[in-house]
Order: C-alpha cells, then sequence, then structure tokens
C-alpha cells in the first residue's frame, strides 16, 4: 500500500497580504495575536501528513477549525500560501490551469455537503457532467453514468431533477457523479452530516460496501467522530487549523493526544466501536496438551476456578478442560490430556466487535476465547470483564484479573 | 469662481469624434437604417388581420388563450384607431433596439460578473446611463446620425441597456458557490463552467433584465418621436403640438397596448419554460412509480 497523497507543511493564510503573517508565524506567534496586529486569519497552519492509497482518511474537527480548507487545498479550489500537496509524486500546488483541470478530471473527484446538484438538469445529466467536461462522447458517458446509478440504488430515477429527490437520494446522485469519472480519490466534504441521522447510518454503510468493491483513496469531512470511527481506516485531528493527533480510531481512543481529542472520545457510544481485544482478559491460566490432569487440577486450585483453556504448544486453543473433567481423568490413570475429549468452546476473533456478539458473552456459562488471524488462543471474555470495560470507557487494554473469576 | 468647463469639452469631444470618426458612423448608421427598413418592408407585406393571428398564435403558445384573445383584441383596437402604420414603426423600433440592447448587453453582464476590475469601472458608468434624462442622448444622437429612426435606436440602445447588463451581472454572480464550486472541481474549463452551469443557472435573471430592457426601450418611444423616429410617439408629439388630446390619447394607449403584449409574452415563455419541465418531472416520477409498483 503506496503513499498516494502527501501533504508537507501546509499553511493557508486568508487576506492580502498572507507574507506578513507567514513571517509572523515564523517567529512562533499565536494565531489570534496575527488577527489582531495584521487581520490576517490562518485557516491551515503548517499541516502534514500523508495518505495511503485505498485508505479511508478521516479529518475531523469542529466547524471553522480549517478542515474544509484543508480539503479544498488538495484539489486547489482554495490556493494554498505555503507548503506542497504531493499526489502520486506530482506536486499539484505547482501545476498550471490546464494541467491541474486535468489532474481534476482524472484523480480527484468531489462530494459535497449541501449536495450541489445542477437544479437545471436531470439525475442522469447531473452524473455525466465529469465525463461531459472531459469530451466523452454521450453514448459511453450516459452507459458508465448509468452504471453508478445503479451502483448507488438509483436506477430507474435518472430522468427525474433534483427537487424530487430526498436528501439520500441526492447525495446519491452526488456520490454517483464523483464515481463517475472513476477517480482515483474521493475528497467527501461532510458528505453526511446534511443527512437525518438513520439515512446517514444508511449512506456510511453504503459507502463502506462501494469502498470494498471499488478500493479508492477517500478523504473524508465530518465533524462527528462516530462517523469519523466507523468508516475511517485513520482519522486526523484539527484544532484551530493545526494538527493535532492522527491515528487508527482505536489509537484515538486509546490515547488521545490531548484534552481536546479526549473530549470529543468521551462522547462517543463505546460499545460500538469496541472489538474483543479491547475487552479481553489474558488467557491465564493455561495448560499445555502434554500436562496430565494433575498439574490441570492444581493450576485450577491455586486460581481458584473449575475450568482452565487447554492449548498446545504453539498456543492454538484444543479445548476447555473442567475440574470434574480432570478428575475423571485422574482417576482413570490417564496420563496427559491428549486421548481426552476436552470440551468445545466458542471461538471468537479478536477484531469482532464486542457489540455485535453482546448476547452471546452475556449468554455464555463459559468465558469466550478469542484468537488472533493465525488461530492463537490471545485472550479470553467474560461477561463480568466486558460489562467493566464498558464502565470504565474500555480505556484499559487488559481487565484487572479481579474483574472475575471464571465461573 | 472658476468654472469647470465641462459642456465645452463635451461638445470638443463630440466634434472630434464625428470629424474623425464620421465615416465609420455614417456606415453604422446607415447599417442600421437597412435593417430597420428590411424589418419594416417585411412587416408591411404581411397582411395586418394575419399578424395579428400571428400575434395571437405566439400569445397562446406562451400563456394560454386568455393572452392570445387580449392581444387581439388589443391589436384590433389598434386597427380600428387607424393607428397600424403607427403600432408597425414603433414594434420595428422596440425590437431592433431590444436586440441590440441584448446582443451587447448580455455579453458585457457576462464579462463583468467575470472581472471585478472593469465591474468597478461600469458600475458608475451604468449609472450614468441610466439617470442621465433621456432627453440628453437625442442631441448628441442628432449630431452623429441627423433625424429619423436611427438616432432614436441609438439613443433608445443606451437608455434600455443597463438592465441587461446588470441583471446578467447579478445572475452569474447569485449562482450558489458550491455549484460553482461543482464546475471547477469537476475540472471545467472557463467556457465549460459559462455555458453548462453559470448561463442555465442565470438564465431567470437575465430574462428579467430582457424584459426590462424592452420595457425602457418602449418607455423612449415618445421621446425619440421628437428626433422623427415616428410611430406611437410621433402622434403623441402632434397632439401635444395640436392640443388634441384625443389624438395624444389613442397613440399613448397604443403604447400601453404595446407593452402589455410584449411584456405578458416575454414573460410567459419564461414561466412556460419552467412548468414544462415540472410536468415533465411529473411524467418521470410517475412512470418511476409505476415501475417499481
Amino acid at each position: 500500500m503506496g503513499v498516494k497523497i502527501e501533504v508537507k507543511n501546509l499553511v493557508k493564510i486568508f487576506g492580502s497580504q498572507p507574507q506578513k503573517a507567514m513571517l509572523l508565524l515564523d517567529k512562533g506567534l499565536s494565531k489570534e495575536r496575527i488577527l489582531a496586529e495584521t487581520g490576517l486569519s490562518i485557516g491551515v497552519n503548517n499541516v502534514s501528513f500523508t495518505i495511503n492509497e485505498g485508505e479511508v482518511f478521516v479529518v475531523m474537527g469542529l466547524s471553522g477549525s480549517g478542515k474544509s480548507t484543508i480539503l479544498r487545498c488538495l484539489n486547489r479550489l482554495i490556493e494554498p500560501s505555503l507548503g506542497s500537496i504531493i499526489i502520486d509524486g506530482v506536486d499539484i500546488t505547482k501545476l498550471k490551469s490546464k494541467e491541474l483541470r486535468q489532474v481534476r478530471q482524472r484523480k480527484l473527484a468531489m462530494v459535497f455537503q449541501q449536495f450541489a446538484l445542477l437544479p437545471h438538469r436531470t439525475v442522469l445529466q447531473n452524473t455525466v457532467y465529469g465525463l461531459e467536461v472531459l469530451g466523452v462522447n454521450k453514448a459511453e458517458r450516459e452507459k458508465r453514468a448509468l452504471e453508478r446509478l445503479a451502483m448507488v440504488g438509483l436506477a430507474g430515477l435518472e430522468h427525474s431533477y433534483p427537487d424530487e429527490l430526498s436528501g439520500g437520494m441526492k447525495q446519491r446522485v452526488g456520490l454517483a457523479r464523483a464515481l463517475t469519472n472513476d477517480p482515483d480519490i474521493l475528497l467527501m466534504d461532510e458528505a453526511f452530516s446534511a443527512l437525518d441521522p438513520l439515512i446517514r447510518e444508511e449512506m456510511q454503510d453504503e459507502l463502506l460496501n462501494l469502498q470494498q468493491k471499488m478500493n479508492k483513496t477517500i478523504v473524508f469531512i465530518t465533524h462527528d467522530l462516530n462517523e469519523a470511527l466507523k468508516i475511517g481506516d485513520r482519522i486526523a485531528f484539527i484544532r484551530d487549523g493545526s494538527l493535532v493527533q492522527v491515528g487508527t480510531p482505536e489509537e484515538i481512543l486509546r490515547d488521545p493526544a490531548n484534552d481536546y481529542v479526549a473530549k470529543f472520545t468521551r462522547g462517543v457510544d463505546r460499545i460500538k466501536i469496541l472489538t474483543l481485544k479491547d475487552v479481553m482478559k489474558r488467557p491465564q491460566p493455561l495448560v499445555q496438551l502434554r500436562d496430565g490432569p494433575n498439574v490441570a487440577l492444581r493450576v485450577m486450585k491455586e486460581h481458584g476456578i473449575s475450568s482452565v483453556f487447554v492449548v498446545d504448544c504453539t498456543k492454538h486453543l484444543q479445548g476447555l478442560l473442567t475440574a470434574d473433567l480432570a478428575l475423571e481423568a485422574r482417576q482413570a490413570g490417564i496420563e496427559n490430556l491428549y486421548d481426552l475429549d476436552l470440551l468445545n468452546v466458542p471461538v471468537h476473533n479478536a477484531t469482532v466487535l464486542v457489540h455485535d456478539i453482546l448476547p452471546i458473552i452475556a449468554e455464555s456459562k463459559v468465558p469466550l476465547a478469542v484468537i488472533d488471524d493465525e488461530q492463537r488462543l490471545i485472550g479470553i471474555i467474560m461477561a463480568g470483564s466486558v460489562l467493566a470495560a464498558l464502565a470504565t470507557g474500555g480505556e484499559p487494554k487488559y481487565v484487572s484479573s479481579t474483574a472475575g473469576a471464571v465461573g | 469662481m472658476y468654472r469647470l468647463p465641462l459642456g465645452q469639452w463635451v461638445n470638443i469631444g463630440v466634434k472630434w469624434l464625428l470629424n474623425n470618426y464620421g465615416h465609420a458612423i455614417d456606415v453604422f448608421s446607415t447599417s442600421i437604417r437597412e435593417m430597420i427598413d428590411a424589418l419594416k418592408n417585411g412587416l408591411n407585406v404581411v397582411p395586418w388581420w394575419l399578424l395579428i393571428i400571428i400575434v395571437m398564435i405566439i400569445a397562446w403558445r406562451a400563456r394560454g388563450w386568455r393572452l392570445a384573445l387580449g392581444s387581439g383584441l388589443g391589436l384590433l383596437l389598434i386597427y380600428d384607431m387607424l393607428l397600424w402604420p403607427a403600432f408597425l414603426e414603433t414594434l420595428v423600433l422596440v425590437i431592433i433596439s431590444a436586440i441590440i440592447s441584448i446582443a451587447i448587453g448580455v455579453p458585457t453582464g457576462i464579462i463583468i460578473a467575470r472581472n471585478n476590475t472593469i465591474n468597478r469601472i461600469f458600475t458608475p458608468l451604468l449609472d450614468v446611463m441610466q439617470t442621465m434624462p433621456s432627453f440628453v442622448y437625442l442631441i448628441p444622437a442628432l449630431m452623429f446620425f441627423g433625424l429619423g429612426t436611427v438616432p432614436a435606436i441609438f439613443a433608445t440602445v443606451v437608455f434600455a441597456m443597463p438592465p441587461a447588463i446588470r441583471l446578467t451581472d447579478l445572475g452569474i454572480r447569485q449562482v450558489p458557490a458550491d455549484l460553482v464550486e461543482v464546475g471547477e472541481a469537476f475540472g471545467s474549463t472557463p467556457r465549460q463552467m459559462l455555458w453548462k452551469i453559470q448561463l442555465p443557472l442565470a438564465m431567470p435573471t437575465i430574462m428579467a433584465g430582457i424584459n426590462q430592457t424592452m420595457m425602457l426601450s418602449l418607455s423612449m418611444v415618445v421621446v425619440a418621436g421628437m428626433i422623427g423616429a415616428g410611430g406611437f410617439g410621433a402622434g403623441v408629439l402632434e397632439g401635444i403640438s395640436q392640443m388634441d388630446i384625443g389624438k395624444g390619447f389613442e397613440n399613448g394607449l397604443g403604447v400601453v397596448i404595446l407593452a402589455m403584449i410584449l411584456d405578458r409574452i416575454c414573460q410567459g415563455f419564461s414561466q412556460t419554460a419552467r412548468m414544462n419541465k415540472q410536468k415533465l418531472n411529473k411524467k418521470t416520477l410517475k412512470k418511476t412509480f409505476n415501475k417499481t409498483a
């Protein structure tokens, strides 16, 4: 996965003499003081980040934080004052207007907050706009537009006018229009913010769905952290035009860089974003197949538990051994656990969301086993530890062992 | 106190123009006169009743049978008052002035909408054109073109063009910023932006400007009569000089009838364009509902 977009030291100063503000910025003056002294406002203050190919990169911040300005610098709807923006190895801040138009036509497409559909054009005519500008012939561009419209679930509505569509449908048109040129990069400016909550969730799912099929690089602007966590592979926090933190949703939640980010993350509905990895307990104690029933019984006695997970020497889970079964084995004179019929336990991958298997966790009488991609046992889940994690906000990676004894 | 010789300067300027560009002005003048004559002769060939029917059909297409009926009755009244030749002359004057005003005004409006410097230069110029008493234009017009219809059209164009410029400018500037961004973001050339986004969206405002221009040219008709433009204006002036109230009224009524017909037809066309679109929309919606049902 290569780097698709690289933003280096991006600065945007609004006003007539940006050089003055740049000098003051270099001296380390604050945004407010520069505004007071020169009347110049700093939209983006020395921001650098990279976006990988095929990634959904969310830029998150409050209104006025400069996030939309950053997005518009990427396709130069707003001219950056300083810095470089390198897309596929080309610094687009240096392009002449003709070359810039070509990049906009072929590489970048934008989806707008207020949909921005052309009211004098039908859905189909709106969708073909990019190809029309590019000079693709009518039959070809309509064919491609109809494919995209079908993809976003608007087949049959191509001859309607935008004012007859609901908000969600309008944004589907906006999405189809952006996709029709088959751009590498989608720039989405608060694309779902104007929709009501149910439709917004629907559109988020739709976007993730499309993304799975098409694997575009998406730069998504939002002020809604839930949205950012749901669709973002990585999230960049912007405050007052400066970059505060970049990280995966988990990193952002687990250790917010400062109070600003923490304030955001406090409001998150945690259960929706916690994975089993976040709430699992370290798989202790364990017994191995070569251990005999006596060893197992002693371990259980030591830890005050009535059952224990059994693994092989590569940590692959073999099953659950209860105290009753261990006693029977001892009486039968079995030396090790290879020959024993261990209890099967349900296993779940560490990346599963807690939210999705909450009923199973609640009803299970034995602990759930958590495995990684190589099927190795890496943790166990108990109803008690999940509750504890939710209550404390899911911060501790491993819940302390007092959270629940194995039942 | 020193008196700024502003008036003298204007006189000198006009004389200079006459001396140096007299020939060009003559060519311009002749070509306009030929245009006027062609249109006038064309209209004269058409029998009066056929012209009334043609206008009624246009009115019916634009707005419906009521306007068609009203236009027909109004024109019959004009014919009945023996004002048909005056009507034709005035119609030619208005149509030619409006066409010239629009042909110059709309492109100018487009230019000043896209360039703030030119806009700043034009704004006071437009103010002058609109507020300067229209009689004032008659003097240089007379000097350039002599008596007749051509100076009348010149004065009318100067007076009637500003709304076409202003409302074209306004219409383009009022295009929502995010729609202009759409054009930019998809890599439109300035020309594509103009034809595919700005002009279609500005069209209702531009149409309002064109309507205003037509009405203003009509209002210049009487004034233009003073320099021998003929038509209803001449009739009104005769009425005044002969103290013939009846004659003045009849000619005045002629102007009113023509103004109302032109205004309603013009408005009608911009509205039906919109309504047709809506009708079409309902049809397609029904179709899709039937499809999904």
